[in-house]
């Protein structure tokens, strides 16, 4: 207990609001060394519960604090395939970190064992150290596995299957494969070399990837069984159909969905203008409305490509907030000023069809609603109105239908997820399986990742009959 | 993959292509589109309609002017380059009157400018299923017009051309023959695709008849698949993805005064950048 929590080295706020570059610049060594040496080794190990694909923490943590980075890299392979991304993109301080003992002693969970920053630090060091994971494909199988989307569900699903021997082959609708890593997360969170570099390591593996195919319209999924030969099918597409508010003026020029604000920046490289044709809108007063880690990206994506000032409006208190700590933390640090229990009602026009402001209604909270949450309820009379040229609606998204509407047999549930076998994730068509947002909801990368590798084992298990 | 297999230049800014695509040939039916890039690395995403297909050859053809960075850059594309994206068909089909029960009738296409390119495969499933198709055109001159042999073919003589200057056919604008053939009262179902504000005032053209209009709407897109919602215009007061719920909608429910502004979103930046392309070009 007498060893402090190691900060974690970051660019300055001030700067960084106006770069591109990663934020959170990682540990070095010995700061990650003297971060897991910190782990009090509790033999109930209540962090790995809280981890959604149960890696060994106190094992791994263990062998980092005796600076052996290739073994504790070792243990969290076993369970984890995309340490460098879950180490950054997992909301630690609601999983692994919200148990740990240490936190708990010093009653602030900000004070537990910084178990993601060691994850992200093992996995960083073996890619500067070119420590490739040892893979052993077994002996091919001759069964052909497709693999829909290449978001974190597939990528898991794709390097399991291909692990047993499977010939598999991915199909992404975009012109890169990553899906949600590519065109939502952006540079300053998660650089894209570190998802190139699990995009190519699925192709070591013997992973083909078909880009510009969109399974449903270029082919029907049915037609990859019927037609073309292969024995089973992982859908991971996601939940890539953006929500709205439903509110007066939001098809106004300059409301975008994040999705659409996110994409152009990140994966259209529309920051680039000199060298990149897609346009991006440069809002000098941008509203981001919701409280997850999109709208966290998208306002400080904001300022980042010349915003003035960013609003980010949330109906319910920080403390409901969804977003990870950290993205919070930080936004706030680059300057997104936070307008809590407040929501938007209508957003204003100009003559020209453009947005020429928000208005917004104040809340306070309620009793606990169906999620466990309070509440939030409008303030009658408390309308104002903020003075923006830009709303960006981060407020979640849907299952998209593509696939359920051009699979015949194919079963949803009412929200539009793909309803699956709880311990095989195979669909209500045999051989076919599905899994991550596209059956979960809008969920986590971790989540996802757990999805896929379960989907895989049943895929697995399906092609041994 | 997506090679460039024959290249036409058909008026001064207007370009034919057909390009190697098995799959989409395959696939595809009237009324649906692709989304193509040029450029991978630095190219954006821009949605073109399937003007015909030939599922044997594995071959689709698209027609388009070169209005922007993209297809200024796709029409200095030649014959054997390929392109390094080519994602489709996307869209719902086209509903062809008389192919899901109900009877067959007279159905008149309007197509405007290159509108006229995605109405040919539309045209030609209209005929097949036995209505009696006629077909109006129109451009601002005659050398503007593309596909009139192709669509002759389909309508016969029930082909009206109609420019802005009188050079071929009739002068004046699509609604006036619109607006006659709705008056006689034979008409059972209107089909526009164009520039918006033609499909916008073919459809005040045809509304106090209460004659069913369709329109085949080309708004700005990025992945085509119903992931960004850039392209959602109001539809009798709902919002309706474009690429996935469309394209085609009932013309008389769009809110074109909005879908209008929308549209010019990126005007500026768009006009930027086609001008540094067009620099690029005549610096080459």
């Amino acid at each position: 207990m007498a060893i402090p929590p190691q900060a974690m080295p970051e660019q300055d706020a001030k700067v960084r609001a106006h770069n591109m570059n990663e934020v959170a610049l990682g540990y070095t060594p010995e700061m990650a060394k003297c971060e897991a040496s910190r782990c009090m080794q509790c033999p109930t190990k209540p962090c790995t519960q809280g981890c959604p694909v149960a890696i060994d923490i106190p094992g791994f943590l263990a062998k980092a604090a005796e600076g052996d980075f290739e073994g504790a890299l070792a243990i969290i392979r076993k369970t984890s395939l995309l340490p460098a991304v879950c180490g950054r993109v997992c909301p630690q301080e609601k999983q692994c970190q919200k148990y740990c003992t240490m936190g708990k002693m010093l009653k602030d969970v900000d004070k537990a064992v910084a178990i993601g920053r060691v994850e992200r630090f093992c996995a960083d060091w073996a890619r500067a150290e070119k420590k490739e994971a040892t893979t052993t494909a077994a002996t091919p199988t001759g069964k052909r596995v497709a693999i829909i989307g290449s978001g974190p569900a597939s990528i898991t699903c794709a390097a399991d299957c291909a692990r047993a021997g499977h010939d598999v082959t991915m199909f992404e609708a975009f012109h890169k494969a990553g899906g949600v890593l590519v065109y939502g997360i952006p540079e300053f969170r998660l650089p894209k070399a570190i998802v190139q570099d699990e995009i190519d390591g699925l192709k070591k593996l013997g992973v083909k990837i078909e880009l510009n195919y969109v399974v449903g319209r270029t082919r029907k999924l049915r037609d990859l069984i019927d037609k073309d030969g292969f024995d089973a099918v992982f859908v991971g597409t996601g939940a890539g159909l953006p929500k709205f508010m439903n509110i007066e003026g939001e098809n106004l020029v300059g409301v975008f969905s994040a999705n659409e604000y996110l994409t152009r920046a990140n994966l259209m490289k529309a920051y680039d203008e000199a060298g990149h044709d897609t346009p991006f809108w440069h809002g000098k007063r941008v509203a981001v409305l919701g409280g997850g880690n999109v709208a966290m990206d998208a306002s400080r994506m904001a300022l980042r490509l010349g915003a003035d000032k960013v609003y980010l409006i949330y109906r319910r208190s920080e403390a409901e907030m969804p977003a990870r700590k950290e993205e919070v933390h930080h936004a706030k640090e680059e300057g997104v000023e936070f307008l809590v229990l407040q929501n938007a009602k209508r957003v204003l026009g100009d003559d020209q069809g453009k947005v020429a402001g928000l208005e917004c209604l104040k809340y306070e909270l309620g009793e606990p609603d169906a999620s466990g949450r309070r509440s939030p309820v409008a303030i009658p009379g408390s309308e104002f109105t903020l003075d923006v040229d830009t709303v960006v609606v981060a407020v979640g998204n849907a299952s998209n239908p593509l696939i359920p509407t051009t699979t015949e047999g194919l079963e949803i549930n009412k929200r539009g997820n793909i309803t699956v076998d709880p311990d095989t994730n195979m669909t209500s068509i045999p051989g076919v399986f599905a899994g991550g947002d596209i059956v979960l909801g809008a969920a986590t990368v971790i989540l996802a990742m757990g999805e896929g590798r379960r989907a895989a084992a049943g895929i697995n298990a399906y092609l041994k009959r | 993959m997506n090679r460039i297999l024959e290249k036409r230049q058909l008026s001064d800014n207007v370009f034919g292509m057909k390009l190697e695509a098995p799959l989409i040939a395959q696939a595809r039916k009237a009324g649906q589109f692709i989304i193509l890039m040029v450029d991978e690395e630095a190219g954006e995403r821009i949605p073109l309609t399937i003007a015909d297909a030939d599922a044997k050859a594995g071959t689709i053809s698209i027609i388009f002017q070169t209005v922007g960075a993209t297809t200024m850059k796709l029409s200095k594309k030649e014959v054997g380059d390929s392109l390094p994206a080519v994602l489709g068909p996307l869209g719902r089909p086209t509903d062809i009157r008389g192919e899901n029960g109900e009877k067959p009738g007279h159905v008149v296409c309007v197509g405007g400018g290159i509108g006229v390119a995605p109405m040919h495969p539309i045209a030609q499933a209209l005929k097949a299923a036995g209505n009696r198709v006629t077909i109006i055109m129109g451009a601002r001159n005659k050398s503007l017009f593309v596909m009139e042999d192709e669509m002759r073919k389909i309508a016969g003589d029930d082909l009206i051309l109609m420019t802005d200057d009188g050079s071929s056919g009739r002068k004046g604008l699509v609604t006036e023959p619109l607006k006659e053939l709705c008056e006689a009262g034979a008409v059972d179902e209107v089909i526009a695709i164009g520039p918006p504000i033609m499909m916008k005032f073919c459809a005040l053209t045809t509304k106090p008849y209460g004659v069913k209009t369709v329109a085949s709407l080309n708004t700005i897109m990025i992945d085509g698949t119903g992931m960004c919602g850039g392209c959602r215009v109001s539809v009798g007061g709902e919002t309706k993805f474009v690429c996935v719920d469309g394209p085609e909608f009932d013309a008389h429910q769009v809110d074109w005064d909005l879908m209008l502004k929308r549209m010019g979103a990126f005007k500026p930046q768009e006009i930027a950048a086609r001008d540094h392309a067009c620099n690029l070009f005549k610096g080459i």
